[in-house]
């Protein structure tokens, strides 16, 4: 099987009738290979990748390393805002629950919310983008003024009365950040799709009979999907800062709280001027340390699938 | 000639889009689940009886369709009647929003101002000499505040300067019954925005100094610059007499459109400082369900993004006339 298969670069080229499939494969591992040689290169994209293993392992183990009792205030009998201690290495919140307890469950909450909401925003943005940047024409103008008009609209603002008037969950946290921050991707995929819909080999596939499905499908897509996914990366950044803004402002989900939620909380209970520092800087800069890795892991892909960057 | 028709053009886009706000504006409270008398009444304690429900509909026009009330709903803004506001006992909305307004202008304001001298400064300088210490130690802080929750930076400083250390008050616009007059008064003022200014700052510079450093290093590139230098202008003319002026050109647009981040961060850092401005006010509307109230705030924000790119447009292609062949 992998006498065919594995045309890998540098290898005599194997004789007689390929399979196409298996050289696409082929070539798809090879770039993929090469792609994880130039990003183990960059300082900076280890870092933010065993910052986010890190978390990433924290939320998958939640279970393992706090009970989830700890979570509930009437089944908690620590002592009231206690500073970090031997036994509460985080410090306690104002029930008596350990703040570790608190953080180590967030990580799921805000993690989650952070990746989907960044895969609706992507989704949105990249259909858009790819529409408006192939179809050209009269679609490229009207979806590109619609973009316009989105961008006016705040932020926070919009996120903030749609989660007021759709009511508190995570899922509609979720829809709401991933629905207002979808047009920065849809301009970005657009002006990628029209670098790559002027390339000659479009035009060989289209004069050979290739329709626009398999066009976008096969030719498109493919060629702009990593820039997608450098964007993609970057935005759950984005997503989690959001998510952990309006949990803050109190429109989360209270029986699933994230780290902003914590935050909220502590906030409430006059943390601040309680001195209660623990408290507040815990979640706080687990938030700090995962937007961070995000984005350093999401900048070290971009310069590779955007070598334009890499002279900065 | 070219210059008039770019300016209508702009303005004609602006119209469009402000057509397009109002739309989305007036639907935003309409379609979502629940009629707008249900959300209207929300507000806790509030149970109306059937006949009171449809007496309320009639009397905010909900009674007429969709189109009728849309026009309704355009009249009463070009009038300035954007409805009564619950929290605020019934007051108007414009009366309370100009009441809050103040204060934020003057909270953003001044931190716009810092955020731009800052931001550009470093911008220039990190650009001018890349990889110095200076640039690569500003690119690391930008990245690090760039991950803060602007909400966390703000409770941070307050509980190591208000509450630790003191220097500072923990919120408010002044000291309440303090009855302060002339500089006091002035003094009072502004030892009370110092914390929230310097959250804004720190939270949002960063942004400046990454698109002036990289607008210098375009125009580093450009060919007039290598001729400049080669008729042997000294450097420090080259920047600034040359550079800088072309580069401060691409921040424009990207400073008009950092406006409406900057008002998302002024809502979490009214609210963390008990800043009694907009942002505040879009918190206590938002926990009491004051949907009309939040309405009207939603439009005042949008209309000040929109009114900034507007602004920016038109600078630039002042500055810039090519903009105006595109």
């Amino acid at each position: 099987m992998a006498t065919v298969a594995d045309p890998v670069p540098g290898d005599a080229e194997p004789r007689g009738p390929r399979d196409p499939k298996a050289v696409t494969r082929a070539r798809r591992r090879a770039a993929r290979s090469r792609f994880w040689a130039t990003y183990r290169r960059s300082t900076m994209g280890i870092v933010g990748l065993v910052i986010l293993l890190l978390f990433v392992a924290m939320a998958v183990f939640a279970p393992v390393l706090a009970d989830r009792s700890g979570l509930d205030v009437t089944q908690v009998n620590g002592p009231i805002l206690a500073p970090p201690s031997w036994q509460y290495p985080l410090g306690t919140d104002d029930t008596g629950r350990s703040v570790l307890t608190l953080v180590i469950w967030g990580s799921r909450i805000s993690l989650l919310v952070g990746l989907f909401a960044a895969v609706v925003s992507m989704s949105v943005g990249a259909v858009i983008g790819v529409m408006a940047g192939y179809r050209g024409g009269s679609w490229d103008s009207f979806l590109m003024r619609f973009t316009d008009w989105f961008l006016v609209l705040p932020f926070l603002p919009l996120a903030v009365i749609l989660a007021g008037v759709l009511g508190q969950s995570l899922f509609v946290i979720v829809m709401v950040i991933g629905l207002t921050s979808w047009p920065w991707t849809a301009r970005l995929v657009r002006s990628q799709t029209l670098s790559i819909r002027e390339r000659p080999y479009i035009e060989r596939a289209r004069g050979l009979g290739a329709r626009d499905r398999h066009l976008v499908r096969k030719h498109v897509l493919p060629n702009v999907l990593p820039v997608i996914f450098a964007q993609t990366i970057l935005t759950i950044a984005v997503m989690i800062l959001a998510e952990s803004t309006l949990s803050f402002i109190g429109l989360g989900d209270p029986n699933r709280p994230s780290w902003g939620a914590v935050l909220e909380n502590a906030f409430e209970a006059g943390a601040p001027t309680l001195g209660a520092w623990w408290w507040i800087g815990a979640p706080g800069v687990c938030i700090v340390l995962v937007v961070l890795a995000f984005t350093m892991c999401g900048n070290a892909i971009e310069e590779i699938v955007n070598p334009r960057l890499r002279e900065r | 000639m070219g210059e008039w028709r770019y300016v209508a053009r702009k303005v004609l886009q602006a119209l469009f889009t402000l057509v397009f706000v109002l739309v989305f504006n007036f639907f935003l409270f309409r379609i979502m689940p629940g009629d707008p008398v249900r959300l209207l009444t929300k507000q806790k304690g509030i149970e109306l009886s059937k006949e009171a429900q449809a007496a309320l509909a009639k009397d905010l026009g909900l009674d007429k369709a969709l189109p009728a009330q849309f026009v309704d709903y355009v009249g009463d803004l070009a009038r300035g009647d954007l409805g009564l506001t619950f929290i605020y006992q019934g007051e108007s909305v414009m009366d309370v929003f100009l009441r809050f307004l103040w204060p934020t202008v003057l909270l953003v304001g001044t931190a716009t101002i810092l955020m731009m001298v800052i931001g550009l400064y470093m911008g220039i300088r990190g650009g001018w000499e890349r990889g110095s210490r200076f640039d690569t130690s500003s690119m690391g802080l930008s990245l690090l505040f760039y991950s803060m929750p602007d909400f966390w930076l703000a409770m941070m400083l307050l509980i190591v300067f208000s509450t630790a250390l003191g220097w500072f008050p923990s919120g408010g616009y002044s000291t309440p019954n303090a009855d302060l007059t002339g500089i006091d008064h002035i003094v009072d003022v502004a030892n009370h925005m110092v914390l929230p200014v310097i959250t804004l700052v720190i939270a949002y510079v960063g942004e400046y100094y990454l698109v002036m450093r990289s607008s210098l290093l375009d125009v580093m590139g450009e060919d007039y610059i290598t001729t400049v230098r080669a008729k042997g202008i000294r450097e420090g003319r080259v920047l600034w007499g040359h550079a800088v002026r072309n580069a401060m050109l691409p921040t424009i647009s990207v400073i008009a459109l950092s406006i409406g981040y900057i008002i998302g961060g002024a809502i979490v850092v009214e609210v963390v400082f008990s800043y009694p401005g907009l942002g505040l006010l879009t918190f206590q509307a938002l926990d009491a369900q004051d949907f009309l109230l939040l309405q009207g705030l939603f439009l005042f924000f949008t209309l000040a993004v929109l009114v900034s790119n507007l602004v920016a447009d038109l600078l630039y292609s002042y500055f810039d006339p090519r903009v105006r062949e595109a």
